[in-house]
């Protein structure tokens, strides 16, 4: 990491120099700390006050107001949830496993939170870490998570959690398989792992992927919210069957460090749909800002709130999900996994190469002088004529994967569901003997 | 009740891949105290049994010691959902037994009432099936048009939820004076309220996928188990104590009855939607129609039926409510009897639940709307 040009924050950098640090040594071991204790706590705030959001926004959404009472439009509540989650009681049920009880929530929250060092907040100094496998980083640490939550309904010791665990286990790992190989057609453009060089990948071509990916956009996003538990997926803590299901016998912090691992990983799953499909902190115009000093700063600053913004956006679709939609049952949660995700996102990766393949044919025609292509050296770069080819053919993608999963679930219960509805008849029944009859009036 | 074998021992849980899954009576998807004992297959529900009773308060006991008009408010506490509905079965069987003749206004501002009940607890109905499904919102729009109903009710009775409605020959005191307003703004909005929970739930595929072919039972299986309500209606039995025995001023109404025809949770839901509809109807011919006079008939000063016993039935929200009554002659009936539809409509629960998942059990509880203070009693 290069952080010599940063006016204002080269003071402690020069400080740390005169206390007699090796500069490698302030490079990669004391600057990351800093980010890191600047970056947990933000992270950790931003996840309280995405409850609050999510409050409001359902409420909103309900015709009530939320939580108004604690500081000006209850803007405080997160705070004070936290501190009186804290303040409980630490109550570990005599029958559970005490250690893995005790430990399956930090697990849930370390592979939640692990996953932002990789995240490009921003360009240079937004960014902690820039890993060359950052996207493997990411799925592979976020599918830890789906070790806490087994142990946590195993150790629980109750049916209940355990149904909830081993309905998460088999969720998390049928969907995880589609999200990944959704990632994979983006990654066809982009040609790097590295979240900085995807968004590099999509700056320099001045696209978002989303425009070359809409199948792949919409696989990950249906599998990121299945991935993450929630609505219309929630069936692991589906709380009108299974109680709270893999947390139903937690309370006080370590309920809430489970919670926070739901909003960590919804963050997560929707920075990584920003960074794949949506540009990242990539923003038209927004590069203009760059230049020496302090501008550069400033251009740092507003890319995060174009990546915050985007990010925020996603997730708005998580709550209004939520408190929109019913809940699937287990049965047809498999069957959205495996055929519908599943094979929608493997012809996803066959019609996004073949669409590669094309577009680069093409241009090797130069029929007209046409050109397709302009370089393949960060990413796939493609002229204004390749861009729209690729459009179309990622469009016709949408229909012929409509099409082909039409043709695998034909014969399945749920595909012809509205033709299987009855309307109800509004009958006029006879009238019968009137069970009134009354005859005399006693005497008061 | 059929009695599902738990086993004990450590061996035999290993031996079979069943679980015996215990659901409530602190569960929150079982509509109050309901203890469900669940034999599982993996997720699969292979056998279940009802245990019921944790809120006996012995009410039909109670009443034997109670004077006519003091059993009333206890009968509020049956289903407290639809106080409006018990509180007149019981005050129509005394009625009835001591052959009162109730005045005709009385009997349209009962019909009003009770259909607004009809209407509360339909709502609170799709409320709780809605939340059970997983859809949260309904729950609270539900409950937004339910208010307006107990607003009513408030300044009516006195009270929102077990609103002490009726007396024995009439009703205590005449509407409150925009009454008609009050009710008109419910008739005239409701509507378009039903017709937004329509769209968020009819036609929505998950809504669909959860509840079409969910809990099946034919009309014979229906006949059979005594179901009666919308549980009966849903299977395509064309029962209705309003049309087939017409008590209040039921017998003036021009309405019709909807009837589902797969006996599925969807048809239920549908046929449930649909009465509200129906109420609202009712509600506009009985107050276009409200006759002036009095609201009460004169009543002896203790209330002392004739010897001998009575059954009398109305159309609950859950179904047909009876009440048997026998009277030795004295203040206070000899015994009393209450035919609950929740109870005989829960009886169905063990065959629309097997073969199904656990989930589906709590949208089959649901679509059954059982209450259980009516159920324990």
């Amino acid at each position: 990491m290069t952080l010599a040009f940063l006016g204002p924050i080269n003071v402690i950098d020069q400080l740390l120099r005169w206390l007699g640090l090796a500069p490698q040594t302030i490079d990669y071991v004391v600057w990351p700390l800093i980010q890191i204790a600047v970056v947990v706590p933000l992270v950790t705030l931003w996840v309280a006050y995405a409850t609050y959001l999510e409050r409001k926004i359902s409420a909103f959404m309900q015709a009530r107001l939320g939580p108004m009472r604690v500081g000006p439009w209850g803007l405080l509540q997160p705070i004070a949830d936290g501190l009186k989650l804290l303040t409980k009681e630490d109550f570990i049920p005599e029958k559970a496993d005490r250690w893995i009880f005790f430990f399956a929530p930090y697990i849930a929250v370390a592979a939640a939170f692990i996953v932002f060092s990789v995240v490009p907040f921003g360009p240079d100094w937004g960014v902690i870490t820039d890993l060359n496998i950052g996207l493997l980083f990411v799925i592979a640490v976020s599918s830890v998570g789906v070790l806490a939550l087994i142990l946590a309904g195993w150790s629980s010791n109750s049916k209940y959690a355990l149904l909830g665990g081993l309905r998460s286990s088999a969720q998390m790992v049928s969907y995880e398989v589609s999200m990944g190989l959704a990632l994979i057609g983006g990654l066809m453009f982009a040609r790097t792992l590295s979240l900085s060089g995807i968004v590099a990948a999509q700056g320099s071509d001045s696209i978002w992927f989303v425009v070359y990916q809409p199948l792949g956009f919409l696989i990950f996003l249906i599998s990121g919210i299945a991935e993450n538990n929630r609505a219309p997926f929630d069936l692991p803590e589906a709380e009108s069957e299974l109680v709270a299901g893999f947390h139903t016998e937690y309370s006080g912090f370590r309920w809430s460090l489970f919670f926070m691992a739901e909003y960590a990983a919804m963050v997560v799953v929707s920075a990584v749909a920003t960074t794949l499909y949506l540009g990242g902190w990539y923003f038209p115009l927004v590069h203009r800002l760059d230049g020496a000093g302090w501008w550069h700063n400033a251009f740092v600053i507003v890319s995060v709130l174009v990546f915050l913004t985007k990010l925020a956006l996603i997730l708005y679709l998580y709550f209004w999900l939520r408190w929109t939609l019913p809940r699937f049952r287990y049965d047809q949660l498999m069957d959205i996994g495996w055929k519908w995700l599943i094979p929608a996102s493997l012809i996803n990766i066959v019609l996004t190469a073949v669409n590669v393949f094309l577009v680069q044919w093409i241009g090797s025609w130069e029929w007209h002088g046409i050109k397709t292509v302009e370089s393949v050296s960060a990413g796939l770069n493609l002229t204004a004529t390749g861009k729209i080819i690729m459009v179309l053919l990622g469009l016709a993608g949408l229909i012929i994967t409509g099409g082909a999963l039409s043709l695998i679930n034909w014969r399945s219960r749920d595909f012809h569901l509205k033709s299987q509805r009855r309307n109800i008849r509004l009958v006029d029944l006879p009238q019968g003997k009137p069970a009134v009859a009354p005859v005399a009036t006693t005497e008061g | 009740m059929h009695q599902v074998e738990i086993a004990t021992t450590q061996e035999s849980l290993l031996d079979n891949p069943e679980m015996i899954l215990n659901m409530g009576p602190q569960h929150p998807s079982t509509h109050g105290v309901l203890r469900v004992v669940l034999k599982l297959d993996g997720e699969t529900v292979i056998d279940l049994d009802c245990d019921i009773g944790y809120l006996h308060r012995g009410m039909e006991k109670i009443a034997e010691n109670r004077q006519y008009t003091m059993i009333a408010p206890y009968w509020d506490r049956l289903d407290y959902i639809a106080a409006v509905s018990n509180g007149l079965v019981w005050v129509e069987t005394v009625e009835q037994m001591m052959r009162l003749a109730v005045p005709p206004r009385a009997h349209y501002l009962r019909t009003i009432l009770t259909e607004l009940n009809r209407i509360a607890s339909h709502l609170l109905w799709l409320a709780t099936h809605a939340l059970d499904i997983g859809a949260v919102t309904v729950l609270l729009w539900a409950l937004r048009e339910r208010e307006e109903i107990l607003k009513v009710f408030e300044r009516q009775f006195g009270a929102r939820l077990t609103c002490h409605a009726w007396r024995v020959g009439g009703m205590p005191n005449d509407a409150y004076d925009d009454f008609d307003e009050d009710v008109r703004r419910i008739v005239k909005n409701f509507p378009m309220r039903l017709d937004e929970y329509e769209t968020v739930l009819s036609e929505n595929r998950i809504w669909l996928s959860r509840t079409v072919g969910v809990g099946v039972i034919s009309a014979d299986e229906a006949i059979a188990i005594g179901l009666s309500g919308p549980a009966l209606r849903g299977s395509g039995v064309g029962w209705d104590v309003r049309k087939a025995r017409p008590y209040a001023a039921y017998a003036d109404m021009d309405f019709e009855i909807p009837l589902g025809e797969n006996g599925d949770t969807f048809d239920r839901y549908l046929v449930r939607m649909a009465e509200m509809r129906q109420s609202l109807r009712i509600v506009k011919q009985a107050l276009d129609n409200l006759p002036d006079g009095p609201v009460s008939a004169k009543l002896p000063k203790v209330v002392k039926p004739p010897v001998g016993d009575y059954y009398h039935s109305i159309e609950g929200p859950k179904g047909e409510i009876g009440c048997y009554l026998v009277s030795d002659g004295s203040a206070q009936p000899y015994r009393v009897r209450v035919r609950p539809p929740s109870l005989i409509n829960l009886q169905a629960l063990r065959q629309m639940c097997i073969g199904h998942l656990v989930a589906d059990v709590v949208a089959i509880i649901g679509t059954l709307d059982i209450v259980l203070g009516e159920i324990d009693r």
